[in-house]
């Protein structure tokens, strides 16, 4: 058989424009399955970990999707806010211990996500540099995310602005950077965290400013000045910045229990736990639904895969015409190379071997595109992933 | 040696027959084949190369019957026995000059390619006139180069009998005399028969003896 691959080879090399041509003409319909075959497959396998690590998710009123998308992947906006009251609740039912999440806001586009510490416990999120997060205006990056940003523990990064037209809206606020996180491979590698009371700082819900309660204040920022009531023009300066100096004038305003939150993780003690609580959520007068993140995702999953199903008959479709072209080319081919063959047959070539040695090249074509193929959509799955 | 009695054969859907009631070529001997264009001189070649069957007689080359063998016997025997070379050179144009010699010993199982048989192609090379083109494709070769190297091709088998198809027919008089020249040097090297067809009846006084296969046929 060595003789024969050693023609076929030979041939090839020749006519190395016609094989180039034929093993592009095989391996981009080849490459195009393989690589939305391989992504879906990626997505899915990325999608499902994540849902199942993730027994439960709680949020207002609205899609599902949207809710389970925003508490596990940090994309898009929940329908309704939940309140810190709606925390407390589901703590105080005792059968599971409920994570706040706030992620409205971002910084240089990572999303900002505002949580407590029991966020990377329950994650099992590692510090590979610096530390944890310690005081208001403190951030931990992602892995992906401080490598993108070229970010470092003792860094600064400022939280875009949410309208750069509207003055009365939020401020940016320079986040202290104290720790990276270890690559998880997970959607927390592209998030900034940040401790659920900064992320209300973002919001506005906390500030911070000098002193104008003291009788030395400068009197050009003080509009009014009762024995318990101070009221500041514009004028006065708020800190985009906590700083030691400054950390103590940072205070609330408002009820705590008001204070927003766009999802809960709620982490059962077991499943029956789960399951009752669960229960206590789904009469007719409840404002908060907990959903089962793993049955939400394979929903979502079997939308996908009716869209996928279209494009496997499409890319059956487009082989088999593919195919058909590829049969003509070999056959025109064949009619050209047909006193090649005749001189082999009358130097004494069984006609056997001269088949063997059609279906070699045509086998070494189709490796080399598969291979090609298969190195396409492996590249795109990488490139994809990075992206 | 070449033997043949009371040879019959015609083509389907062809009035002509070719008819040889006897023909005999001695081991070493140079046979010219000469007669007009239709006549079967080609044909002839075939028949005793195992290519075609005939339809009545007998062929008998260094004592086998290719006729009486199977496929992969007549196969066999060609490649062992006879050397065969064609006007129109049929070399592989994807080889280059060593590889196209070599070919027989690539396309039959039954023979080895060792090392002795490349050193005995590039021996065969260098005899006549193309060691220095060992590597080039037939592209690139001159008329005369290529039917050396398609010599060359017939004769790596070491064959007992050469047959040669208007080999001289596309050259020019100086390429002309040097593929008879290697030709004729490397039969009586080999001791091989030759059986040359020919249109050029100048070069009949250089073969031991010419047969007219128009005066053969009754």
């Amino acid at each position: 058989m060595k003789h024969v691959w050693f023609l076929a080879w030979q041939a090839i090399r020749f006519n190395r424009l016609q094989s180039a041509i034929l093993i592009i003409g095989l391996a981009v319909p080849l490459y195009l399955p393989l690589a939305v075959n391989g992504l879906v497959t990626r997505y899915q396998v990325g999608l499902l970990q994540r849902a199942v690590s993730t027994p439960l998710v709680a949020g207002g009123l609205g899609s599902r999707f949207d809710l389970v998308l925003h508490a596990l992947y940090f994309r898009g906006n929940v329908p309704r806010l939940l309140r810190m009251a709606d925390v407390e609740a589901i703590r105080a039912t005792g059968y599971a211990a409920p994570i706040p999440l706030y992620v409205r806001y971002t910084a240089r586009h990572a999303p900002v996500v505002g949580t407590t510490l029991d966020y990377f416990t329950f994650r099992g999120l590692q510090l590979a540099r610096g530390e944890q997060l310690l005081e208001l205006g403190d951030c931990v990056l992602g892995a992906d995310t401080a490598a993108s940003l070229k970010l470092a523990p003792g860094d600064r990064l400022m939280t875009d602005p949410e309208n750069v037209f509207d003055i009365a809206g939020s401020y940016p606020v320079r986040l202290c950077v104290m720790g990276v996180l270890e690559p998880s491979g997970t959607p927390d590698d592209r998030a900034v965290f940040v401790d659920i009371k900064t992320a209300w700082l973002i919001e506005g819900l906390a500030h911070g400013h000098s002193d104008i309660t003291t009788t030395n204040t400068d009197g050009s920022v003080v509009l009014n000045r009762s024995a318990t009531n101070v009221t500041a023009n514009a004028a006065l300066v708020e800190f985009t910045e906590v700083t030691p100096q400054n950390l103590s004038s940072f205070h609330f305003h408002g009820d705590p229990d008001q204070f927003p939150l766009s999802a809960v993780i709620p982490v059962p003690k077991d499943e029956k736990s789960a399951t009752l609580l669960r229960g206590r959520y789904q009469g007719p007068e409840a404002t908060v639904q907990i959903l089962a993140a793993h049955s939400v995702v394979e929903e979502l999953l079997g939308l996908v895969f009716r869209i996928k199903r279209f494009f496997d008959a499409n890319a059956a479709l487009v082989g088999v015409a593919t195919g058909l072209f590829l049969l003509l080319v070999v056959l025109l081919s064949l009619r050209l190379r047909r006193p090649e063959m005749e001189t082999l047959f009358r130097l004494g070539c069984a006609r056997g071997l001269i088949a063997k040695l059609v279906a070699a090249e045509l086998l070494a074509i189709g490796a080399v595109s598969l291979a090609l193929a298969l190195l396409g959509a492996q590249a795109t799955i990488a490139l994809v992933s990075l992206w | 040696m070449i033997a043949i009695e009371h040879l019959s054969f015609h083509y389907a859907r062809s009035d002509f027959t070719l008819r040889v009631p006897a023909l005999t070529v001695a081991d070493g001997e140079k046979v010219a084949l000469v007669g007009p264009s239709g006549s079967g001189k080609t044909t002839l070649l075939h028949l005793i190369a195992g290519i075609l069957l005939p339809d009545a007689g007998n062929i008998t080359v260094g004592g086998t019957r290719p006729a009486q063998l199977s496929d992969a016997g007549r196969r066999a025997f060609r490649i062992a026995t006879l050397g065969l070379v064609f006007q129109d050179f049929q070399l592989l144009e994807a080889l280059d000059v060593l590889e196209n010699i070599l070919l027989p010993y690539r396309i039959n199982p039954a023979l080895n390619l060792t090392g002795e048989v490349r050193e005995r192609a590039r021996q065969l090379a260098r005899e006549t006139g193309l060691d220095h083109r060992l590597n080039h494709r037939p592209g690139r070769l001159s008329q005369g180069e290529k039917q050396r190297t398609a010599l060359c091709r017939a004769l790596i088998t070491r064959p007992r009998c050469l047959l040669a198809d208007e080999p001289t027919g596309n050259l020019d008089p100086p390429a002309k005399s040097r593929v008879l020249e290697v030709l004729f040097e490397q039969c009586a090297r080999a001791r091989a028969s030759l059986l040359l067809v020919t249109h050029d009846l100048g070069l009949l006084s250089l073969f031991d003896r010419a047969i007219n296969l128009g005066e053969l046929s009754p």
